[in-house]
Parts: C-alpha cells; structure tokens; sequence
C-alpha cells in the first residue's frame, strides 16, 4: 500500500531535504490529529463523568448518548462571531490565544509513545518538556491584559503568580525523577523504571511526594480545579477570557484540555513506568508485555483523577494556594530531594541498582 | 549555502530586528514581548552551537520566569512616555558617545585578536550521543565547584537578605493561621448530643 503509493507519486524523485521534511510534517499530524480528537472527547468525558457524580446524565441530546456533542460544540464556536472589545490591544489580543495554544502542541514533539515511537528523541527532553510548558503563562497573561478589562486582568494576574510559584515545586519533583533515572531523557526514565517487580519497580514507590507534588502542581499549571483562581467565575465572572469568544475562544479551551493531557501522559511516563507493563516479569501474555495500551491507560487514568477533582474540591483561597505551593510543596520536595540523593549514592535496590 | 546557515541567518535576522524593536516601540508591554522573541531566538541559535541545555535553560528561566515577572511589573505600570521623550536631543550627544564607547569596547574584548578565526577554529561537530548536559554537569561539579557553590552561596544570601529587608511584621494586625485552618476536624466544629425522645405536646 505504502510501496504503491510511494511510486505513485514518484517519491525516489523528490529531493532528500523535502523528503525528511514531508516525513516529519505525516508524523505531526499522526501526533496532533489524535489529540484533538481526544481533546474534544476529554471535554465530552468531563461533562459525562461530572454529570454521574453530580447524578445527572450530562449532554445526552446530540446523537447516541450525546457522543456528537462535542462536534456540535466545536461547530457553534467556529460560526460564533469573534468580538474584539474597543479599547483592547488588537495584536496582542489576536496573539494571545495562538502564545496558549502553541506550547501545549510543541509539548508533544518529545513525548514518547514506547520504546521506539517518539518525534524528536533529544537528550534533555525533560527540560525541554519544563521549558516549553513554562511558555504557556504567556498566552493567559496577554490575553488578560490586551482585553483591557479589570476582571481579565485580575484573573491574568493571578494566574502568572500561580504559575510561576508552581513550576518551582513541579521543577523539584522532576529534579528528583531525574536524579533517580539519571537521565533528562523520557525515554531513558521510562526505561530505567523497567525491572521483574511489575509495577513496584516504578518511581510511584520511592518518589510517592513527588508524584503528588507533581500531579497537584499540574493540576495547578493547567488552571483546574481547584486551582483554577484565574477563571473564578463567582468573582472575576471568567477571568483571563472572558472577553474572548468563537474561535479566539475555543482556542484557549483547547489549550487547557491538551496541557491537561500531557500533565497525564507526563505523569505517567514519569512515575508510573510509561509504556512498561504493571505485570511485567509476572506473565507471559500480552498483559505482560510494554505497549502503547498501559501509557494510555496510565495516562486516562491522571486524567480521570483531574475531572474527579473538579467535582470534588472546592475553589481554594488565594492564600491558601500560595501557602501550598511554597510552604508544603518547596519544602517536601527539596527533603526528599535530599532523601533520593541518598538512596542513589547507596544504590537502594531494586530502584537505584542500575545507575 | 547549507541548511544550518540558513537556519542561523534566518533565526539572526529575527534576533536582530527583535532586539531594535525592544528599544524602539513605544509601548513597554510590546518591548517586553519583543525581548522574549530576541531570548527565544537566541536560544535557538545556541541550540545551532551544540549548547542545547543552555538554549533549553535559557528559555526556562529568561523566558519562562524572568520576563513573565517583568511583564507583570510592566502591565501594571501607568507609562506616560511624553516626558520621557522630552530631552532627546538634550542628551543625544552624549548617549551617541555612550554607545561609541560601549562599541569600542566590544570591539576590543571580542574582536579579531582574542575571537579571531585562527583563535577560534571550527569546532568539531559531536556525535548524536554527545551529551552537552553530562559534559557542563561533571565540568560544575569537578573543575569548578567552588565557583559553582560560592555562586549558589551567595544568591541564597541575596534571597535571604531580600525577604529579610522586606518581612516586616507589624504588632496588631488580624491573620489567618491557614495551617490551624486547614487542620480542623469535624469533632472541633460539631457536637453530636444524644438525647431522649420527647412526647410532643
């Protein structure tokens, strides 16, 4: 199919350069095509699983079961008109969206999909993951302050005091994974959670705070609830955008469903072993066997514990938000950063043996 | 003209025009978000040199934390710039002789003599497994930890000596202990009372 296709358009012709530059283009859209479609089925899950907790059914009307609700949800923002209030920055406030949009997506140029399936396997892509991901302040804060509206501003402000108090926090916790992996690359972490002990061969175990340092700290990066001061509505109406609306909109909606899957997928690859098997060494069938079905599940499963929240916890106060951050989590994680550098100098096993 | 000079063109072209703009915009919020276009390309152009954790590590931090501080600080700034722009032509000269130094001095420091291409040959390009990380961390960590340590020394003093010069704790005023708060238990709250039924009358 492939071969017939590749003399169809008589690709042993096409120059080398455009050659690996088509190639890369196929993969982005291989990466980026299934994560919009989980994206909008992420935001139909949200409204079904709150919906049970809230027992109520939650969208149900269009289509079986509701499941064309989020195509019908996208189709309206895409036809809604895109108002520009009259005092704003118009440049800025047309970038601002695109400055959300773009990190979530260049966030995924490093994830690997298994031992072998990753678009760019760099060396530090772990830093590069922490880099990016600290870029996407931008698009909120912009967005706030080109709206030239007092409630867009106060939600803008607020969310870049957040966000720069937790990255501190979710930067210690992956120093730590680091340090435990001895590696910057995904890949290499994964690999060095590998061992016959299934799932206790994992970095859950030793790096338990971490990870829910880590997760907690996503959950306050993507502006979820209950860190999601920056929207407030019963304060600040909608914070950061809500002047924003139609497509503008529907664009920093999209940004915050696609940072909270790679907050899962990172989870995941970073403390529950990725693709590796959580029966790995114990049988022989498939169960037992890595695959890109356990980063999946892993992964649906941080995403779950994020739609779970938000039914769950109420809005936190300002200051008991920032007291979480820098009181609790800085302190937690540079003790245990202290604690795992023991461990691995000691070569605590079955964790630390390899490195 | 390979693909890396282009590369290294294009992304010197970007910096360049970011960094004019830093300085020649009126509004302080856009000369903010040029000076990150001009980290952000810089960046880049360190990852064309092989120092893929310092680009990385430069985003990070100038990128990801500095400027978004700064902006913060800018958006909230009511900049009035007529005033500012008043005496141009009062100090041009003086700023012209300024930056005619700044350039002299530039000129000395990186010129040919010390920068020079028989002083710098081209460096050998690594191999895909080369890892720049590895090489600065045992570089930190052995050669020049006392530097490396000296220096983290002395911005955890500055941090210090900051919150230091700024925690002022004033006698009467009302705060929230958020510790003692968050600690309650329903037993603090709430007291359950058995009591017998009564004959309703």
């Amino acid at each position: 199919m492939i071969e017939m296709l590749q003399t169809l358009i008589m690709w042993d012709a096409w120059p080398a350069g455009l050659q690996t530059l088509v190639v890369i283009m196929l993969k982005i859209v291989a990466i980026l095509a299934p994560l919009m479609v989980a994206v909008a089925y992420y935001t139909y899950f949200e409204r079904k699983v709150i919906g049970y907790m809230h027992v109520r059914i939650g969208p149900n009307r269009v289509g079986p079961r509701g499941w064309l609700q989020p195509i019908a949800d996208a189709v309206k923002l895409m036809f809604k008109e895109i108002v520009i209030p009259s005092g704003a920055d118009k440049k800025v406030f047309l970038i601002a969206p695109v400055l959300a949009m773009a990190p979530a997506l260049a966030m995924w140029a490093v994830i690997p999909f298994n031992d072998t399936l990753v678009l760019a396997d760099i060396n530090a892509s772990l830093l590069y993951v922490l880099a990016i991901g600290s870029m996407g302040v931008y698009g909120i804060i912009l967005a706030g302050w080109a709206s030239n509206s007092k409630y867009a501003f106060l939600g803008a402000m607020r969310s870049a005091a957040q966000m720069v108090s937790y990255e501190i926090a979710m930067g210690f916790a992956l120093v730590v994974v680091l340090m435990a992996a001895g590696s910057l690359n995904l890949g290499d972490i994964v690999r060095a959670q590998q061992g016959d002990y299934g799932l206790f061969n994992w970095y859950w175990l030793p790096l338990l705070p971490m990870m829910v340092v880590y997760f907690i700290s996503g959950v306050a990066e993507t502006n979820r609830a209950p860190f999601d001061l920056a929207e407030g509505e019963s304060e600040i109406v909608a914070g950061f955008h809500v002047d924003y609306s139609g497509t503008t909109f529907a664009v920093f909606f999209l940004a915050e469903y696609a940072n909270m899957i790679i907050v899962g997928m990172l989870s995941a690859l970073l403390f529950m072993g990725g693709w590796l098997s959580p029966f790995q060494g114990w049988t022989d069938s498939w169960l037992g066997q890595p695959s890109l079905f356990w980063l999946l599940a892993k992964a649906s499963i941080f995403l779950f514990l994020f739609l779970w929240f938000r039914a769950t916890f109420p809005r936190y106060r300002y200051d008991q938000l920032m007291r979480l951050g820098w009181k609790v989590f800085i302190p937690l994680t540079i003790v245990w950063l202290v604690l795992v550098g023991v461990a691995v100098m000691a070569g605590l096993e079955p964790w630390f043996g390899k490195a | 003209m390979t693909f890396e000079q282009i590369l290294f063109y294009a992304f010197a072209a970007i910096l360049v025009f970011a960094a004019g703009m830093v300085i020649t915009v009126r509004n302080a919020v856009h000369a903010a978000l040029f000076m990150v276009l001009a980290f952000f390309t810089s960046a880049a152009l360190w990852l064309l040199l092989e120092a893929e954790f310092l680009a990385i590590t430069l985003v990070l931090v100038y990128v990801g934390a500095v400027m978004v501080l700064f902006l913060f600080v800018v958006m909230m700034l009511d900049l009035n710039t007529a005033p500012m722009r008043e005496g141009f032509a009062r100090y041009l000269p003086v700023g012209i002789v300024v930056a005619l130094l700044v350039i002299a001095v530039m000129a000395m420091a990186v010129g040919q003599r010390h920068f020079g291409l028989e002083q710098m040959p081209v460096p050998v390009p690594h191999g895909a497994d080369y890892s720049n990380t590895r090489e600065l961390g045992l570089l930190l960590y052995t050669t020049y930890v006392y530097p490396f340590e000296i220096a983290a020394v002395i911005l955890l003093v500055a941090i210090v000596a900051a919150i230091a010069l700024t925690l002022r704790q004033r006698g009467g005023t009302k705060t929230q202990n958020i510790a003692e708060q968050v600690a309650v238990r329903r037993d603090d709250r709430v007291r359950l009372v058995q009591m017998d039924a009564e004959q309703r009358k």
